[in-house]
């Protein structure tokens, strides 16, 4: 077997146990050159070690790596022609930064003119040329961070990995760091894996994000595809940064082109997905985003609930609504929402941007006439 | 003002007890004995002052002279194996296996023994009649070799005993400094392309410097101070070959009872071994200060 041509990461069925503990269970996965893919899920999803073993630092059980057309799996992590940036940047603290940054060239018998200049550009690129005397321990978290991928540009490799890199920086440098990154990114054109927790961080890098949730591959697409078209209750609840709502629901008696759903209440939801598509005598749920339910007046709401707790983000108000005995849904509201807890409100619902889960997989809405999809 | 001053008479109370024992048991006896070196005095009290006239005799004393360079030898000779071994011991055990556990409780063991026993073991296996090192060379047809009545022989074979019982505590210092070094930076070695002996050099050693001066200090006070094997293997014979500055402290108080002599000694030995550990960590932590 040999890995699709364009790709410069292959993985093959790859599996990975420790001890028992299923690790990586059959993965196959490519990446392209200049692509930046982000490998997105909670902590102890495997991430991380799917990353360690594309680096060579963790050995797999089953399957193949490629890197550049070359099968790696067997190789050291130095002969692999990646480098890596580590979630606590892993710098030499003895070294001075000018130090860490070629001792990797050192190794690769680099010449010494060579490893100046090459130290210099990336120095430069990073703005760091003012600290290469300096040890780690005189420097900030992002400058630490700079130096740590300064150490990554300049062994010139086909492909970068970046594990969780932005989680140790403050909120503020976290998202001047990201926009960096990406910069970088297209200025150096390799292949990129970036491994995250943060879907945030997810959605605003990636070309491609694999969202993985307990050793699996929940879904592979562009951050718009996950975001709009989840595959799986995980990922349509994992990504995105207002809540969704899930609601089992029954379908309605009269089937037309698009399903329509009934909540426990009674209450009927006009979808616009198929009802073609949906499987038979299943069980399903909805899954409405905050933004598709609006908060009215008690009177004009589709269905009416009291507010049990009101979020205020600033630009918008999530609020709470306690709807009959088992229902708790969250609703997005203007950012100075007079609602208050103990209200009663209507709750308008946007059926056309709901999807359908069964256990496995997820239903979506069609694209609409204008070509746009309703996402 | 009032409640500052009771808070901190109430700290030093706290601090009274041990203040108390230290000054009583160490400040004390070390300006007393420092006072006592300058007197002519037996074990018997009474004596008279002589100023630094002990000090001139003991530099002019060829036994003093000898139990000096002994020590200094015997330092030399224990010292650098023990830190390597210890070092190796550790490198090679550092693995969180079962056999590795076993091995350092094994190689840890001989530590917790008694110096007695210590002396003990060795006086057996180095018998020249039917020890152990004898009936080895006998195996390879080799007469047997009077390690302890042999004046060139006599230190190398406390050496041998003393690094077999001591290495357990540097081993086991190197193995907690390993431990500290994070697993991160190993990782990041390893893709930047270094070698075992590379990432050896490079990225252990270097991070565990300062642990690995402490041991050499430990280890250079400890040896300054051998006493007990020599006592005991072979009472510091032959013909003084293996007496050490301890040992001469100690015939000079116990059997010639001159007190104030062997205090000279002993502030002569306190003195050097200032200097040594003083010297010695000013050399291995030289190289971060100098870093701007």
């Amino acid at each position: 077997m040999s890995p699709p041509e364009a790709a410069e990461i292959a993985l093959l069925n790859v599996c990975k146990a420790f001890g028992r503990t299923k690790v990586i269970d059959d993965l196959s996965l490519s990446v392209a050159n200049n692509e930046l893919v982000v490998f997105l899920g909670p902590s102890g999803c495997g991430k991380t070690t799917l990353l360690r073993m594309i680096a060579g630092l963790e050995t797999i059980d089953a399957g193949e790596i490629w890197i550049g057309g070359r099968r790696v799996d067997q190789l050291v992590p130095s002969a692999r022609g990646v480098s890596m940036v580590f979630q606590d940047y892993a710098l030499y603290p003895h070294m001075s930064v000018r130090e860490n940054m070629s001792f990797g060239l050192r190794n690769f018998g680099v010449p010494r003119d060579q490893i100046a200049l090459r130290v210099a550009d990336a120095a430069k690129i990073l703005e760091i040329e003012s600290l290469l005397d300096r040890l780690p321990a005189q420097l900030s978290g992002g400058q630490r961070q700079r130096v740590a991928i300064g150490r990554a540009i300049v062994k010139q490799p086909n492909v970068f990995l970046f594990d969780e890199p932005l989680s140790s920086l403050d909120a503020s440098l976290r998202v001047r760091t990201r926009i960096e990154l990406i910069d970088l990114h297209r200025r150096l054109g390799a292949a990129t894996v970036l491994v995250t927790h943060d879907q945030v961080e997810a959605m605003t890098l990636a070309d491609r994000i694999v969202v993985m949730s307990q050793q699996r591959v929940e879904q592979i697409g562009s951050p718009m595809e996950i975001y709009g078209r989840p595959a799986t209750p995980f990922v349509a609840s994992f990504v995105g940064t207002s809540p969704m709502n899930f609601a089992p629901v029954g379908m309605a008696a009269s089937a037309g082109e698009f399903a329509t759903v009934s909540l426990a209440g009674g209450l009927a939801i006009q979808t616009a997905v198929r009802s073609s598509v949906l499987p038979q005598d299943t069980a399903l749920s909805i899954a409405l985003r905050a933004e598709a339910l609006r908060i009215s007046a008690p009177e004009r709401g589709d269905a009416r609930g009291t507010v049990h707790c009101v979020e205020r983000l600033g630009d918008r108000t999530l609020i709470h609504v306690r709807l009959g005995e088992q229902l708790r849904l969250i609703a997005s509201d203007s950012g100075n929402s007079p609602v208050a807890v103990g209200d009663t409100v209507g709750l308008t619902f946007d059926g056309s941007a709901a999807h359908l889960f069964d256990a496995q997989r997820g239903y979506h809405a069609e694209r609409r006439g204008d070509g746009r999809s309703r996402y | 003002m009032q409640v500052q001053s009771r808070r901190s008479w109430s700290g030093a109370l706290f601090v009274l007890p041990y203040l108390v024992v230290y000054v009583v048991f160490c400040i004390y006896p070390l300006v007393n004995a420092i006072a006592f070196s300058t007197y002519r005095a037996d074990l018997f009290g009474g004596g008279e002052f002589i100023g630094l006239q002990n000090f001139v005799r003991l530099f002019q004393d060829p036994i003093f002279l000898r139990s000096l360079w002994n020590t200094i030898y015997f330092i030399l000779l224990t010292v650098p194996p023990l830190v390597v071994i210890g070092l190796l011991l550790a490198l090679v055990l550092q693995k969180p296996t079962r056999t590795s556990s076993i091995l350092r409780a094994v190689f840890f063991s001989s530590s917790v023994l008694s110096v007695a026993i210590v002396a003990l073991l060795w006086r057996v296996i180095l018998m020249p009649d039917d020890g152990l090192v004898a009936k080895i060379l006998g195996a390879f047809g080799h007469a047997p070799i009077a390690f302890v009545d042999r004046a060139d022989l006599a230190l190398p074979a406390l050496a041998i005993s003393t690094i077999w019982w001591c290495m357990g505590l540097p081993m086991m210092l190197f193995l907690a400094a390993l431990k500290q070094v994070p697993r991160e930076i190993y990782d990041a070695a390893a893709l930047d392309g270094a070698g075992r002996l590379r990432t050896l050099w490079s990225i252990t050693l270097p991070s565990i410097r300062r642990t690995f001066s402490v041991v050499v200090i430990i280890e250079v006070v400890m040896q300054f101070q051998m006493f007990g094997q020599a006592q005991l293997l072979t009472q510091g014979g032959p013909n003084n070959a293996s007496k050490s500055l301890v040992l001469f402290i100690y015939d000079a108080s116990f059997k010639g009872w001159d007190v104030g002599y062997a205090t000279a000694a002993s502030q002569v030995l306190f003195g050097l071994m200032l200097m040594i550990t003083l010297g010695q960590y000013l050399l291995l932590n030289r190289r971060r200060e100098k870093r701007p």
